[in-house]
């Protein structure tokens, strides 16, 4: 807007600056918890200021973990998150890629019938899908290990059915003059499809970063094995019961942590994400 | 290099028959332009002569090999694409040499070949651009280069220059026949545009409706159309196609709505016979009246400079034959009568019901 309106910049930045007191605040008290002792959160009431502790606390969950509930320490948690995020992540951006690939460039019999089969299952996602899928990785002896963490997460309808929508504003002349230069189908796909869809693969990267990183029915499930926990399941299992009882200033610090790898995932990669997800570059 | 022989060729989607058995041969060097108005079958014949398409019944072969079942890869041929298909994550120079490094040729040899096609075309300043970065009539350049790299024994274009503005379309036109001249590869090209087609053809052939309607060289083609369809779609504005009968001994053309023209020469053998009389615009000249062969009503006038174009019927009422005239400005009159006459090599007639030249 080119007219100078001095009521309206102070409404919109104050109702802005409201709107991030309302996300932040709740962070910010927990990090201030983070960094008091147990006796200082339980009174009445809770400084808002950072205390002393911040280093002892983090310290202790990192390697010691916390003594009620879960006593796994919280690095191991972060390392199996990270793992599983990542598998979820890689997993799912690789298998729809080619799946696309051969739905878009291949004529095969019933083409179309597997594009609506793997279209139907968005309809069914993990919680619905969960009691065979837990007795299928239970029977296969994948309790308590990152295949059974992540291998019935990785099949994605969406991520699929994005890059089918990606392939196909490639122009068929692209596949042709590969074909007119002999690169076969998969020279094709390693050589042009694969380098086009480098934004795309990133968008979905920081999106199903966040989805595995925050997985928590799923692990909560099969994971009964303390150094198999993620992160998400680490501070469920901390809270173990009455308010008294647990840790809140070790139960803060472990969620501070569990915070910080998907925001950084976001921060590092978010020129790349907005490209994939507004950029056609053709 | 080699020839190329299309023999009877047909192809139907389907139901559809979009090529109804075409067969010509090309010979070694030379440039056809298959041209023909859209959805006419050309763009499907270029295609299966690159092994895009998949050829329904008859025989395409290059040089002595018959290649209806080999892949694009195995023909040695080479496609400009009409919206050029650079591969856009890739610099100029490896659009150029991808389809060389597939085929496992040497570092130097690509080198080499890259840098030859680039001076030729005059790209060699841009070899480390992206094609997003090129104008219009550079990417359509390094189209052509990543063909010729290749040196193919045939190159295809399908309508290669029809995403360049006018101006520029002249240019590369001549850029193409200057190329052809130099490397003399055997070239198919299709085109919809009757222009392109009559100033780069060795030979046209010319298609409707995915049927062959005439072979010939370019000249041969304006001054002998066969039938009234390449009467029509070559010269512009089109030839005057005037439907009547002939009579009084074959001196007269009784056309509709009570008119008569009279022919430059008798043609007793058509004697009461109906046809189709063409006389191509440019062909006209004005004359006393007495002299006229036809004397058009004027409708209107559209001024091209020094050349006008008068448009107008035949016979009493508008319903008339329409006639159109290319005549110097300076002879131009607004209105009336205009008194016309031709030269007896400029008439053609044809049959009015199979479209078909009467006379050789």
């Amino acid at each position: 807007m080119v007219e100078r309106r001095p009521w309206l910049d102070f409404l919109s930045h104050g109702i802005l600056i409201l709107g991030v007191i309302v996300i932040a605040f709740p962070v910010y008290v927990t990090f201030v918890a983070s960094t008091l002792s147990l006796e200082e959160i339980m009174s009445m009431p809770m400084p808002l200021w950072p205390g002393d502790r911040l280093i002892e606390n983090y310290s202790q969950v990192l390697f010691a973990g916390t003594s009620t509930g879960s006593t796994a320490p919280v690095a191991t948690m972060l390392f199996n998150s990270t793992v599983v995020a990542l598998c979820i992540t890689i997993g799912k951006i690789a298998i729809s890629l080619i799946s696309a690939f051969a739905i878009v460039y291949f004529r095969f019999p019933f083409r179309m019938f597997f594009f609506w089969m793997i279209f139907i299952t968005l309809m069914l996602p993990v919680e619905v899908r969960i009691i065979p899928t837990f007795q299928v990785i239970a029977d296969l002896g994948m309790l308590n290990s990152y295949a059974g963490l992540t291998l019935p997460l990785i099949a994605s309808a969406t991520a699929t059915f994005l890059f089918r929508q990606f392939f196909m504003t490639i122009p068929d002349e692209l596949a042709e003059a590969a074909r007119m230069d002999g690169a076969g189908p998969m020279r094709f796909f390693w050589d042009v499809v694969l380098p086009l869809s480098k934004t795309s693969m990133a968008a979905l990267f920081v999106i199903q970063f966040i989805y595995g990183w925050n997985q928590y029915l799923w692990p909560l499930l099969i994971t009964t094995d303390e150094s198999m926990y993620t992160v998400v399941i680490g501070i469920k299992r901390m809270i173990v019961g009455g308010d008294a009882a647990n840790e809140w200033h070790l139960v803060m610090a472990t969620a501070m942590l569990a915070l910080l790898p998907p925001a950084a995932v976001v921060l590092l990669m978010q020129k790349w994400f907005i490209k994939g997800l507004v950029e056609t570059e053709k | 290099m080699a020839a190329v022989s299309i023999r009877n060729v047909h192809k139907s989607f389907g139901a559809v028959k979009v090529i109804q058995g075409i067969s010509m041969d090309i010979a070694d060097g030379e440039f056809v332009v298959m041209v023909g108005p859209s959805g006419c079958g050309k763009s499907t014949l270029l295609r299966m002569v690159a092994g895009l398409e998949a050829i329904t019944s008859g025989e395409i072969a290059i040089g002595d090999r018959v290649v209806n079942n080999l892949e694009p890869k195995d023909r040695n041929i080479a496609m400009v694409f009409q919206n050029y298909a650079l591969y856009p994550h890739m610099s100029v120079y490896d659009n150029m040499a991808y389809g060389l490094r597939i085929q496992g040729r040497t570092k130097a040899d690509i080198d080499q070949r890259v840098q030859r096609a680039a001076e030729i075309l005059e790209l060699s300043k841009l070899l480390k651009r992206r094609p997003r970065e090129l104008s219009g009539g550079q990417r359509q350049r390094v189209a052509m280069g990543r063909a010729i790299v290749r040196e193919p024994t045939v190159f295809l274009f399908d309508e290669p220059l029809s995403n360049l503005d006018a101006k520029l379309r002249v240019q590369m036109r001549s850029e193409l026949q200057s190329l052809h001249q130099r490397l003399k590869t055997t070239t198919l090209y299709v085109t919809h545009d009757q222009v392109e087609a009559m100033t780069l053809a060795h030979r046209m052939l010319i298609m409707n409706a995915g049927r062959s309607e005439q072979i010939g060289a370019p000249l041969e083609v304006y001054q002998k159309p066969a039938t009234t369809f390449v009467a029509g779609f070559i010269g512009s504005p089109p030839m005057n196609l005037i439907p009547g009968r002939i009579g009084e001994g074959g001196k007269v053309l009784a056309a509709d709505g009570d008119a008569r023209v009279r022919l430059p020469e008798p043609r007793s053998a058509y004697d009461g016979r109906n046809v189709l009389l063409g006389v191509r615009p440019e062909h006209f000249d004005t004359c006393e009246p007495g002299a006229a062969l036809m004397s058009p009503d004027i409708d209107f006038i559209e001024l091209l400079g020094s050349d006008s174009l008068v448009y107008g019927h035949l016979g009493a009422d508008k319903s008339g034959a329409r006639v159109a005239a290319r005549l110097h400005t300076s002879v131009v009159a607004k209105e009336g009568r205009l008194p016309l006459r031709f030269a007896a090599e400029h008439m053609h007639l044809f049959d009015p019901e199979s479209g078909k030249r009467l006379e050789a």
